[in-house]
């Protein structure tokens, strides 16, 4: 139990897959531009990122052992299919929620964050609960980062700020001040 | 004339349409793995070696690629790449492939290899989508080495691991950490936009001089 408590607070906060990974940073940057769409964005990405966990697991277990070299293509492929095909049956199931985080779905798909917890969890030799719960952390701590920089972007909006550092330049200097506050939750587990 | 076009292809890549001083793709490996000169150059060079052979396969098969299927054939191809690639840094240089761990795998993700197939590979012939390939990638591995290299220098007083300033100098230990990384960036294309903005006004000053002159 404790054991998946860290996972958890660690893929959360300590390794933030955003803002210490640098993982998933074109939707970080792309879509952070309000606190609705990062929120809807953030919980489709939670979502796939289960998907994937449990995917990666049972291919780790039952396919891969006898061809290692091709966990890369694997991957790839059957977390692709696997979100399409639950893509289309939340819309004929809950058209409500798949206007929530539907058009987000197919996009997210091959975002680096997605892959790159499929590997992680391989590289560290999860099994099938410890994945599941790194898959809630990780997704839980990307929407954390991500609603917090929509937030600080839509207050910048309002405020006077010279013409040459708005956009790209600016998101990326208040990423970097956001992810020095995140470092500060490095100490939280002293074995870490 | 042909000569010049795929000249043209290979310069647009390093500086005019650079991947990721003006288009902003690539990103997270950019990041991830620039907190030292030489972790960047293996980024660079595994890039560089997934982009071209990617596109030389893509364009070359233009034609027999179905028009639906075309992103999965494109992933599927580039995966196949990025396994050579992980396997043969993990049997050269064990080291590095080690720091770099799971960012290798990640090449796959990268939007700016899936970008150029879909944008430029899949529509023209083979010799114009390589030559447009190498200068992507050469743009990128500038990219990266510009970003290692400040990061390396001010955070460990080094550059390839040969120390610049002597014993006294104190590293700015927070360039390599991961906010360096956003920092770094944020700060280059801060420079770039400062650029743009310089050259703009300058067209727009040349512009009047003519009109006043008339």
């Amino acid at each position: 139990m404790d054991n998946l408590l860290w996972i958890f607070i660690s893929a959360l906060l300590v390794n933030n897959f955003v803002l210490t990974y640098f993982l998933g940073l074109c939707p970080f940057l792309g879509v952070s531009n309000s606190l609705e769409t990062s929120a809807r964005l953030g919980l489709a990405t939670t979502f796939v990122m289960l998907v994937t966990a449990i995917c990666a697991w049972i291919l780790n277990t039952y396919v891969l052992v006898y061809a290692p070299y091709l966990r890369l293509i694997c991957f790839i492929v059957v977390i692709a299919s696997t979100v399409q095909f639950i893509e289309m049956l939340i819309k004929k199931l809950s058209p409500a929620l798949f206007r929530a985080m539907g058009i987000f779905l197919p996009l997210i798909t091959t975002n680096c964050a997605i892959l790159g917890l499929a590997i992680f969890a391989t590289n560290r030799g999860y099994g099938f609960w410890e994945g599941i719960v790194y898959a809630l952390g990780a997704g839980i701590g990307f929407t954390l980062a991500l609603v917090l920089l929509a937030g600080l972007r839509e207050e910048s909006e309002l405020s006077n700020i010279p013409q040459l550092i708005k956009g790209t330049a600016m998101n990326l200097i208040i990423a970097g001040i956001l992810s020095m506050a995140f470092m500060g939750f490095a100490g939280l587990f002293s074995s870490a | 004339m042909k000569k010049n076009q795929s000249q043209e292809e290979f310069i647009k890549g390093i500086w005019r349409d650079n991947p990721v001083f003006v288009q902003v793709l690539g990103m997270c490996p950019m990041l991830a793995v620039t907190n030292s000169a030489i972790n960047a150059v293996a980024m660079g060079m595994a890039t560089f070696f997934v982009l071209v052979g990617s596109s030389f396969l893509v364009s070359t098969f233009r034609n027999v690629i179905p028009k639906q299927v075309r992103i999965s054939c494109f992933i599927i191809i580039i995966a196949t790449f990025v396994t050579i690639a992980d396997y043969t840094l993990l049997a050269l240089v064990p080291g590095v492939h080690k720091e770099l761990g799971a960012f290798i795998p990640l090449i796959v993700a990268n939007c700016l290899i899936l970008g150029r197939q879909e944008a430029f590979a899949s529509r023209y012939p083979t010799k114009l989508a390589v030559m447009d390939a190498m200068g992507m990638a050469s743009g990128f591995l500038l990219a990266l080495l510009s970003l290692g290299a400040v990061r390396e220098i001010l955070g460990d007083g080094a550059l390839f691991g040969v120390n610049l300033f002597g014993e006294n100098f104190e590293p700015w230990v927070i360039m390599i950490l991961p906010p360096g990384g956003f920092l770094t960036l944020g700060v280059i294309l801060l420079f770039f936009n400062w650029f743009k903005y310089k050259k703009d006004e300058f067209l727009e000053d040349v512009a009047a001089a003519e009109r006043s002159e008339s």
